[in-house]
């Protein structure tokens, strides 16, 4: 395994292998594209694109330029079952720790969308923008952006990029903490959020986080 | 003082019959001031975003608000550190219990021990951004205050002037029987904290800018902020961290907490008096709340700053 990184000589190749450490070297790009070793491992392209873009009308999610540590960490939760889906669930069991280390320093490594600015400052027309930009301090909702970052690009390895995800995912997403079948939000700083939006609002929110982000590839 | 008179005259000017009609005389919520305890739908409700008249007096109300939520943009010559004022003033100054600007703008000119002296809203906000922010006073005539006043006037649309409001500041909270425990606040920050501001309070940051501030160190708010108070830091910690579930730590842990992120080293204190830190404490610190200034903490003693 290690031989066969190494002879492909491809420079992101070789830093994944040496991200991922000497003992359990696995190649991420080859996990990506062609899957893990057990075959239940579906290659990840298969559903999230050619560039890790997300394929918007089905719901999957754009995985490129996200942290690492947050997709390893959805990946044991899809293992775990703190995150429910039916789909992931049998891959992350089936890829090796390894290989989750290091398909996810190369999804990491991929080019995220353009993410316009969108900050606190700045005018909060509609729903969506409002919910984004200023609360709903009534009920314990803080703006989007104070956490996820301007024009929710994400910040660090807890908040994830908004920016650039379809509203289908993100709508889905919200609707899961809503019903419970996603619940590892750290510190449960999420799931009370979600609860206190209504139908209306999931769906302006999902709307304007998607419409900030631009891909290179059609999602 | 200085921007008070004129706003308020500017504002009668321009301001279209949507803003007047918000102006209640006969408003009820601020009879019975009362502490914490009050009901939230009892809280004075200051005026909503989309009322705003679209004029002169608008437009500078929005560049208050754009200062206030993003002043590091916005003022970033009088900003000395990573943060932004509604870092401390949720809601965009909004929120009650959370030093709402619609309490204090009414309660201004107003003594303060602080510096022993009558000061105006515009002192009082000149004084942020010595301390809170770590930087430096903006002109009293100038863009920053004015604009920063217009905002807090608005918000107070309809507030008696010098009547305290519940809702004003953080609610206080008791401090632990036993005192309280840097080592348990220790613990306390890292169960529910350092998530967001970083395992070592630095903040964490998004395309170079602070989304989450940094508690402590040469980029936090100075040891001359309120802030720097343990019993005002664990009230504000009780009241809304972590952020969006405000209330659910104990006030014990607020107290622990609070005592923890003050026991680090932060930005001077701009009152430094002779460069000595015991002179400094003995003339600001010591009748100054619960804090750490000037006092040994493991061996160490605080308030050298980070400059």
């Amino acid at each position: 395994m290690l031989d066969s990184v190494v002879l492909r000589a491809m420079p992101l190749a070789v830093l994944v292998a040496l991200a991922a450490g000497p003992a359990g070297a696995a190649d991420g790009e080859k996990v990506f594209h062609e899957g893990g070793a057990d075959p239940a491992a579906l290659a990840c392209v298969t559903c999230h694109g050619a560039q890790a873009q997300g394929l918007g009308a089905a719901g999957f999610p754009a995985l490129a330029g996200t942290p690492a540590a947050y997709l390893a960490k959805q990946i044991a939760d899809f293992r775990s079952g703190a995150r429910m889906n039916p789909v992931m669930q049998p891959i992350a069991t089936a890829l090796s720790d390894a290989e989750v280390s290091a398909v996810a320093a190369s999804l990491a490594a991929m080019p995220g969308p353009t993410v316009k600015e969108a900050g606190r400052a700045d005018a909060a027309v509609g729903a969506g923008a409002k919910l984004a930009l200023r609360g709903a301090w009534d009920r314990n909702v803080p703006e989007c952006v104070a956490c996820h970052g301007p024009g929710g690009v994400g910040v660090g390895a807890s908040f994830p990029p908004l920016a650039g995800q379809s509203s289908e995912y993100l709508s889905a997403q919200l609707d899961a903490w809503r019903q419970g079948t996603r619940k590892n939000d750290p510190q449960a700083l999420m799931g009370h959020i979600a609860r206190a939006l209504s139908d209306d609002e999931v769906r302006a929110v999902s709307e304007y986080f998607a419409g900030l982000g631009q891909w290179r590839v059609p999602q | 003082m200085n921007g008070k008179p004129k706003l308020a005259l500017l504002a009668a000017c321009v301001a279209t019959p949507v803003l007047a009609a918000g102006v209640a005389m006969d408003d009820q919520s601020q009879l019975t001031p009362k502490p914490a305890a009050t009901a939230n739908s009892t809280r004075f409700q200051p005026p909503r975003e989309d009322d705003l008249p679209d004029n002169a007096f608008g437009k500078l109300v929005r560049e208050g608000h754009a200062i206030f939520v993003d002043t590091q943009t916005h003022a970033a010559e009088y900003v000395g550190n990573g943060m932004n004022c509604t870092n401390c003033h949720l809601e965009q100054g909004r929120k009650a219990d959370s030093a709402p600007l619609w309490a204090a703008y009414p309660m201004y000119p107003a003594y303060r021990k602080k510096n022993d002296k009558v000061n105006s809203y515009t002192e009082r906000m000149q004084g942020c951004f010595q301390f809170s922010m770590n930087g430096k006073a903006p002109p009293a005539e100038g863009r920053v205050i004015n604009a920063l006043a217009a905002y807090s006037y608005w918000l107070a649309t309809g507030a008696p002037t010098g009547k305290e409001l519940p809702g004003r500041a953080y609610p206080s909270i008791a401090q632990p029987k036993g005192g309280y425990d840097i080592a348990r606040g220790k613990v306390v920050y890292a169960q529910n904290c350092a998530i967001c501001h970083g395992e070592n309070g630095e903040g964490q940051k998004a395309a170079g800018h602070y989304v989450f501030p940094p508690l402590w160190g040469k980029d936090s708010f100075n040891w001359g902020a309120g802030m720097h108070r343990i019993n005002t830091a664990a009230a504000f910690i009780k009241e809304n961290m972590p952020l969006g579930k405000g209330g659910t730590l104990s006030d014990d842990d607020a107290w622990h907490v609070a005592a923890f992120m003050n026991s680090h080293e932060r930005p001077q204190d701009p009152r430094l008096v002779d460069g000595s830190i015991d002179k400094t404490r003995e003339r600001y610190h010591a009748n100054d709340g619960v804090n750490l200034y000037g006092v040994r903490v493991d061996g160490v003693l605080l308030g050298q700053g980070t400059n």
